[in-house]
This record gives C-alpha cells, structure tokens and sequence, in this order.
C-alpha cells in the first residue's frame, strides 16, 4: 500500500517538474475554469444578494397582515378600523404602552433612475410613526423623521443611490406636488431601503384614498406567539385578513426572481463547463502526448498504471484548483457588495440590492471547478495508462 | 478553394483534438444565441414599437388610474390620428406563478392601432359578438392548451365583479398571432365594455392610452402638446413614444444587456484561450511541414493564409452548429415555459454570430499563422 | 573509377560546350548561435552546367546541405553571389524567391517530408496550387508525375501507408510535377535500403539522361555518387575533386 502511494507521488512529481514546459495550455485551460467560475459566482451572487435582501426585510417576530386574497400589498385593501382592530391583536409587543404595529399604505410614483435617466417605480410607503420600531435595524443616516402630517418624506438608502432627488434638502414630484426629502434611513439591508417613506395620512389624501390602508406591519411579543396570534385574527368575524410572517412573505415575494436567476445562472455555468471540460481535456491529451516516451519509460521501469493515471489527474486537478481559487477571487473582488437595481414584479417596483458572494458561493465554485478538472483529466489518465510500453518507446 | 483538401486534412490529423475543440466552439455559439433570446426577452417590444405610437400615463405613475374622458381630449390635439385606452387587468390563473399579461382594451380600436397582430376574420367577428370573450396570443394558447370556447378562470386580487366576487371568467374569443418576430403573443386582452360593467369600483377610470399621431417625425412635440392639456388638472399625464416606454421597462428590470454581455465575452475570453492555445500547438507541431511548403515555393502569406483558413473552417464549423443548436433549443421554448414576451434568435443577433465567428477565427488563429509565416525555411528544415 | 568519376577531376571548372545553369561565386555563409559564430562556407565557388547530375559529398557539418539551400533559394548567403539561369537569386525577396522556387527547383528531401494528411497524388499536386492551373489540368499533371516515378498505382494511398522507397518517389514526382530545370536532392538514399534506394537512383539517373533534368545530390554514399556525372567533395566550407584524407 504504501509502495503504491509512493509511486504515485513519485510519478505526480515528475509530471509537475514537467508543467512549466507546457506553460501555454496549463495556463489557457487554468484561466478557462477560472473564467467558468467567474461567470458562474457572479451570476449567482445575483439571486443570491436579492434573496439576502428579502431575508433582512424579515423581521424575526415580524407579521405582515393584508387583506384575505391579496398576495402582495400592492392589491391588498384594509379599511382604517379594520387595521386598527389587527393592531389592537393580542399578541403584539408594546412599547410605551402603544402595539409596535404600523398601518400603510403602499403606492408606486414614477422617478427618473440616476443611471439612464428614464423612470421607475419607485415605491412609496405611508408608515405610522411606529413602523420605525417594527423593522429591524432602522436607523436616520442623514437628516431627521418626517413631521406627522407634513408632506415630508424619508428615503432608503437604496433609493437615494439609484434615483434623482432622492436626497436631503431636494424635493420629490409627486403629481403635481412638489415634497421635500428631509432624511435618509437604512433598514438592516432589507427591502425597505428601497423605498420613500411618508406619514401615511399625508399619502391617504395624496392618493385619494380615504382611511383605507393596504398592510399592517407588526412586531410580536416573541416569534412563537404567531400561531395564536394569527388564529385570533383570523377566527374574528370583523375582518378578512390574511396573516403570514414576514419571513413567509418575503420569501414568497423573491421566489420567482431568485428561481430563475439561480436557474438561469445554473444553466450558463454547465454548458460554460463544458465548454471548459473540453478544453482542459485537449490540454490534459496534449500533455499526456508530449510525455508518452517519459510515461512508457515509468511503465518499462515497473510502475505500475495506478500511479500514472493519478499523476495525469493529479495535475489536471491542481490546475482546476489553482483556476477555481483564481475565478472565484476574482469574483469575490468583482461583484461582493456591486450594488444593483432591479424591478421587484411582485410590487411591480425598484428593489435594489447588493450581489452577495458569499463562502458556500465560492466553495460551490471551487467544487466546480474541481469537477471540470476531474472530467478533463479523467480520460486523459486512462489512455496514458493504457499506452503500449513498448509502441511508446518506439515513439519519436 | 484549392487548399481545402490541405485544411480539411490538418484538421483530420487528430481528429479528437479537432472534435474538442470543435465541441467548444460549439459551446460558446450555443451560449450566445441562448443568451441573445434571452436578452431579447428582456428588451421585448423596444424593437417593435411602432413609431407613429404614443403612450400617455398618469403622471404620478402607471398604477394610478386617469379618466376615460381624456380620450376626447386626446383626440382633439393637433396631429393625432386617434388614441384609444388600455388597463391593466392583473388576475392569476390557478398560480401567481403562472404570469401573463391581461390586458383591458376596446377591441376594435385596439386592433386598429396594432396592425401587427394577426387574426383572423373569423375569430375577430367572434371576439367582437363576446362580452366575456378574450383574444389570447398563440404562445399563450400554446402554454395553457386553450382553445376557441375554453373557459378561462381568472382570480383578481385588484379587480371584483360587483358583489364582491374575485373569480372571474372568460371566453377564448380570437387566437391572435403575430406578422413579425419581437410581437408579444404571450397576452390576453378583455373587452372594456364588459369590464367596466362588471366590476366593482371605478368605472369610467382606465390605466393608460395609446395614441397615433399622423407624423412620427413630430411624436415629441405632439407628446408636450397632449400633457399641456392636462397640466395643472388632478389627472395630469407624461406622454413618451412606445419604444421609450418599453426602454424604461427594461431600464428597470435592470442592465440586462449589460450582464449578457459581459458573461458572452467571458465565454468567448476562455474559448479564445482554449481554440487559440490547441491551434498554437498544431502550428508548433508541424512547424517541418509548413517549412517543406515553403520550400516548395509557397510564400510567407500564402502560409499564413493556410493557418487562418483552417481556423476559420473550424471555426464556422463550430460556430454555425452552435448557433444552430441554439436555434432548435429556442424554437422548443423559453426557459419559464411561456412566462417571457417574446423568445428568439433575431437576424441582428444571427449576423453578430458571424461576425463572432469570422473574430473568434482571426484571434485564434493569427499568433500560430505568424510564427508561420515567419518561419525561416532553411532553420526549420535544418531541425 | 567510372568514367564520369574521372571527368570531376576537372574541379570546380564547367565541362565546356554547355550553358551554365548555377553560378555560385564568393560566398560565405556565416551562422550566429547565441555568441558564438560558425563559418561554414568561405569564398566558395562553383559552377554548373545544364544537364548535369552533380554528386556533393563530404562529411557532417561541411556545409553541403547549407549550399545547397543556397542554390535553391531557401537561403541568403552572408556573402558573394548565387546566380541560377540568369538570375541573380540572392538579391530577391522572400515573396519572390518563394515564387521563383515555385517555378525553378524542385526539392527532394531525406525523410521525403510528405505532407502526411494528403493522398501521394495531392500531395504531389501541392506546388500546382501555386500556379493558375486549373483542377482537372493539376491533376492530370500529378498523375504523370507519379506515372514517371511508377507509382500510378499508389494515387490515393496516404504516406504511412507507402514504403519508404514509394515515398521517396512521390517525394520525386512532386519535385519535378512543375517541371523545373533543376532537382536539388538532400541524401535522397539516406533513408532507404539498398534496393530501395538503388531504385531511386536509378530514376535521378533517368531524369538526369532522358529529361535533361540537372540534378544536384547532397550524399554519404559512394554508391550513390558513382551515378553522378561528375562528384566534388566539401570540407571545411571548401569544394575540391577528391575527398581529403
């Protein structure tokens, strides 16, 4: 056994000594896979970074209540007294005395992107002053809260990076009003920092909407009150409403988009792989070809063909490695943090969000890469064992 | 083509290196003719507008609903043909998973403006004598297996019939297809009349209108003359020609362009490096060859010639089974099963494919065919 | 000693009455490895008449294959002048001293140096890819070329499928496909076995008397010089009529 294993080491030695002869193809097959794993951690930092963004927007012992039937609030409907009653639920934490509940509303206003100029929609939000309590990680990064009943607004960091005006001291137009921005907030990464807050009021009348709000977001005493808490809501006879955790929620909202970029991004990666595989193969027959006397010289000698196939695979693995470490380097450099804008088709509004390259994202594209290696050494391997000693030495 | 022979047999010399490479030619075009449906997806109807289009919003933005009435006023600007109003409807069949855009509209006017849709006779009569009847688009029909006289169930979380119902149902009228690659027919459009009777609130409101001006060469002044009339009044409007409107969908969506790019130049980079190393190899391993072609009189360029020809025959080979494949593989449908507007290959992205080909082969094949040609004979033979 | 042997007595001078094909006058030839540079000819002279069958000996590294790149033109020398048929050949281009070679020389090489992925008749076709001949003409002309050489029933078999001697010959046919006046042969026997390469001489010797063709052959072997009209000997860059002890 430990024969064997020596070997193996031995031959795996020659054929590295040899590597820097065959510089040209080790390198173009090693940039090959690093450039398979770039593409591929970098497209799915993309999924990966939205799904980091809706996660974050959950707050742990955080509900969401729109009405029954509604699956995003963009089409839900609650009229005031109705969301005061989800409010007044047993189960939600307070502070002061007052439920960490907050009643809004949710509209969208156009506004030109600060990258091309053209609109999107922008998602505005009419809070009570508690929704600053309920989501998690809140905190003013310039500025000051609105005023109650003042046509003031906040904005998410997120918006004030991809849309114009969307600063302290600037004014939004909304229709034919002009509000002035008077502070900018961050929400612990969540989705909330895409949006424009307003003192939900202001935005009822701004919109014509009467008292009707579409959502109550709420912070419960602790996350196992939510089975309770949702079939007091639910069993009341007063309301319609559909009660789901904010996790549940987001999760469902990101679904589709995280699906078919992971999907999407997937798919590129293989048929990329394969792409590579081939190549790293044509590299692993050509150094297998330039060392055919040097291999049947071993064989003469009494290796035997374990040894050799290890030492062909052995390098094709190394190069892989080494061009997995590179590729997802490089990637990690490239995109961790690149913050992005995208349209969220569930609100049918901007969601921005920063691409996510995370340690199983690298690892998987380590892995990968390994894979890639593994294949295109593979058969290599195996015609270098079963190479004629004797033809061989004849050769060149 | 004389040296045919000559290339054809280089490339028979290994025939496995040959076929590797090949494979991953074919890899790459494959990529790229996937990843230019795919982008035309995202991009849908900025290709198709019509340039005599307008669309008119509310200015706020889209989701907040403008008066029928402004359809008259509309009318009587100066150099508009005549405009006609769409809403959005957003229902789900069965699962929100199963998205496709339904669209509120008067029929007749609508097919007006949108000479681009086929239908037949038949199926128009048929969809104008059906309240509840809906012209789908074929892609649409394709993905649901619906027919002439199915009945559609709809779920509207945004729009109830009166009396509170959210279940909508509808009749497969007309099956539209379209005149030219690029027309969405992955839509479903419901008569006005019968929507603005049944449902439940905000009747006479509608989300958007298209209008045709006379002269698209004055489409930006008529879209300043169309929001002038209703500035300062609760429903003011932003007035854009269609591709704008299109543009700034997918401006939102994201810089999709962008990111298909750079993946296609990252593929292209590695099998550049890939062909180009696997051809510098064979240039290096018959370098006695070349020297014994020269010698018998064949110049520096004619050569040099040799080795780009045989790039490029391997190249096109390559190329023009990958962009084949990805042909097929678009034909046999979009990756969401019907989700995306459009899905396929256009002549412009074809053409760029050739061009990639004709690249691909002169930047591959260029260092090995210079080290041929400047390779001295008497050196080379001397080997 | 033949006949022929005896007439190279005569050295480097032409045998009079016939018209002078190769004029090789004060040439050097000089060759830099890295620092190091090695003279390999030096004010060397000769001179060739039309319709010879020249045998260059001597041994390795004496610069025989060296001149004879000179004289067919896939070589500049440092110094002096190559003048063949009236033409001053190392003063052209690269562009037109491939395109005279084309025209002019036909080369057959030790290891024949067969294009191995062409069939014997394309590969004989080769150097009439260069003129304005049309496919059917190409091919009728390589044909012949292989009829001369007795090989027209080998036109479709590929080079390892071919002996060495059948080989040596499509290597021939595709030297003289273009019908040059002069064959410049590098060892053309060196390669072969005694019948083998008695057959190749043999047909040098054809081309030489019945052709007319000149013929310059680089050899090691005595054999093969004996069939040449007139055998001079190269050493130290120097040409002279007997081998030096």
């Amino acid at each position: 056994m430990f024969r064997i294993i020596n070997q193996v080491f031995q031959v795996t030695r020659f054929s590295l000594a040899s590597l820097p002869q065959r510089k040209g193809s080790s390198l173009s097959a090693m940039v090959g896979i690093a450039g398979v794993v770039v593409v591929m951690v970098g497209v799915l930092s993309i999924a990966q970074g939205i799904m980091a963004t809706m996660k974050s927007s959950a707050g742990e012992a955080n509900v969401i209540v729109m009405r029954s039937g509604a699956d995003t609030e963009m089409t839900s409907g609650l009229g005031g007294d109705e969301a005061r009653l989800v409010t007044e639920a047993p189960g939600i934490a307070r502070q002061d005395g007052q439920p960490v509940a907050s009643r809004e509303l949710f509209v969208i206003i156009n506004l030109p992107m600060r990258s091309t100029g053209t609109d999107a929609n922008v998602p505005v939000r009419g809070v009570e002053p508690q929704a600053a309590l309920v989501r998690e990680g809140f905190r003013l990064v310039d500025g000051r809260m609105f005023t109650a009943g003042l046509n003031e607004v906040i904005v998410g960091v997120g918006a004030r990076q991809e849309f114009s005006g969307a600063e302290t001291g600037s004014t939004l137009a909304v229709g034919s009003e002009q509000w002035p921005v008077v502070g900018v907030f961050e929400a612990g990464g969540g989705l909330s920092e895409s949006e424009v807050w307003v003192d939900a009021p202001v935005l009822q009348d701004a919109f014509r909407r009467g008292n009707s709000f579409q959502s109550v977001h709420a912070t419960l005493e602790r996350p196992e009150a939510f089975q309770d808490f949702k079939d007091a809501l639910t069993s009341d006879p007063r309301m319609n409403v559909k009660v789901q955790t904010e996790a549940e929620y987001y999760e469902g909202q990101s679904r589709l988009i995280y699906q078919l970029v992971t999907g999407l991004g997937t798919l590129i990666a293989l048929i990329m792989g394969l792409g590579a595989i081939f190549g790293a193969l044509n590299t692993m027959y050509t150094a297998v070809a330039s060392r055919t006397r040097e291999i049947a010289t071993l064989r003469a000698l009494g290796f035997r063909s374990g040894p050799v196939i290890a030492s062909v695979l052995s390098e094709s693995l190394l190069l892989a490695l080494l061009g997995g470490i590179i590729g997802a380097a490089l990637a990690w450099l490239a995109f961790d943090g690149f913050r992005a804008a995208t349209l969220n088709f569930s609100s049918f509004s901007s969601m921005t969000f920063a691409f996510e390259v995370n340690t199983p994202l690298l690892v998987q594209g380590i892995v990968f890469a390994l894979f890639i290696g593994f294949f295109g050494g593979l058969f290599p391997a195996i015609r270098a064992a079963r190479t004629p000693v004797a033809h061989a030495l004849r050769e060149l | 083509m004389k040296y045919l022979s000559l290339i054809l047999g280089n490339l028979r010399r290994h025939k496995l290196r040959t076929a590797l490479t090949l494979l991953s030619i074919i890899v790459a075009f494959l990529l790229f003719g996937y990843l230019a449906a795919i982008r035309s997806a995202f991009l849908a109807g900025i290709d198709v507008a019509g340039e005599d289009r307008l669309i008119t919003r509310n200015k706020v933005s889209l989701i907040n609903l403008m008066p029928m009435a402004h359809q008259a006023e509309i009318n009587r600007v100066e150099g508009v043909d005549f405009a006609t109003h769409n809403t959005w409807f957003g229902g789900i069949y069965q699962e929100p998973s199963n998205f496709f855009a339904q669209i509120v509209v008067v029929p007749e006017q609508y097919l007006e403006l949108y000479p681009e849709l086929e239908l037949s006779d038949e199926d128009r009569q048929r969809w104008l004598e059906t309240r509840t009847g809906v012209m789908i688009g074929k892609v649409l029909a394709e993905r649901f297996d619906w027919k002439i006289g199915d009945k559609i169930p709809i779920m509207n979380p945004l729009w109830a019939l009166k009396g509170g119902d959210r279940n909508w149902t509808f009749d497969v009228a007309a099956i539209y297809d379209a005149r030219e690659q690029g027309i969405d027919t992955s839509q479903m459009f419901i008569r006005f009349d019968y929507f603005d009777e049944a449902r439940q609130w905000g009747q006479g409101q509608v989300g958007w209108y298209v209008v045709r001006v006379d002269e698209p060469d004055r489409a930006g002044e008529i879209a300043a003359a169309i929001d002038a009339v209703f500035a300062n009044s609760p429903d003011e409007t932003k007035t854009e020609p269609e591709g704008a409107w299109y543009q700034g969908f997918a401006n939102q969506v994201g810089n999709i362009g962008f990111i298909i790019t750079a993946i296609v130049s990252a593929v292209f980079f590695t099998i550049l490096l890939v062909a180009g190393n696997t051809m510098a190899y064979s240039v290096r391993e018959r370098i006695g060859e070349l020297a014994v072609l020269k010698a018998v009189g064949f110049t520096d360029g004619a050569v040099l010639g040799l080795v780009l020809g045989e790039a490029l025959v391997i190249t096109a080979i390559g190329g023009l089974i990958g962009l084949g494949l990805a042909w097929l593989l678009v034909a046999a449908g979009d990756p969401t099963n019907g989700a995306m507007p459009v899905f396929f290959i256009s002549v412009r992205d074809l053409l760029l494919g050739g061009v990639l080909i004709l690249a691909l082969a002169f930047i591959a094949g260029i260092f090995p065919a210079r080290t041929a040609q400047r390779l001295q004979v008497a050196d080379a033979l001397r080997r | 000693m033949s006949e022929t042997a005896m007439a190279s007595t005569q050295t480097t001078e032409p045998r009079p009455g016939n018209e002078l094909l190769v004029d090789v006058r004060g040439v050097d030839k000089v060759f830099t490895r890295g620092s190091e540079t090695v003279h390999v000819l030096g004010g060397l002279d000769l001179q060739i008449p039309k319709g010879e069958f020249l045998a260059l000996m001597g041994p390795s590294g004496s610069g025989k294959s060296t001149l004879l790149n000179l004289v067919g033109g896939l070589d500049r020398p440092t110094e002096g002048s190559v003048t063949v048929g009236g033409q001053r050949i190392d003063k052209l281009s690269d562009r037109k001293l491939a395109g005279w070679r084309a025209r002019h020389v036909g080369l057959v090489f030790q290891f024949y140096n067969l294009m191995p992925v062409l069939s014997a008749r394309k590969n004989v076709e080769l150097p009439l890819l260069l003129t304005k001949l049309s496919g059917k003409e190409r091919r009728k002309r390589a044909e012949l070329a292989l009829e001369i050489v007795g090989l027209s029933h080998r036109l479709n078999h590929y080079p390892r499928q071919l002996s060495g001697g059948e080989q040596q010959r499509t290597g021939i046919a595709r030297a003289i496909v273009t019908d040059p006046t002069l064959l410049l042969c590098d060892e053309p026997t060196g390669d072969l076995d005694r019948k083998s390469g008695d057959e190749i001489l043999d047909l040098l010797q054809a081309l030489n008397t019945e052709q007319g063709k000149t013929i310059i052959m680089v050899t090691h072997d005595q054999r093969a010089a004996d069939r040449a009209t007139r055998t001079l000997h190269l050493d130290k860059g120097r040409l002279s009529s007997e081998p030096q002890a």
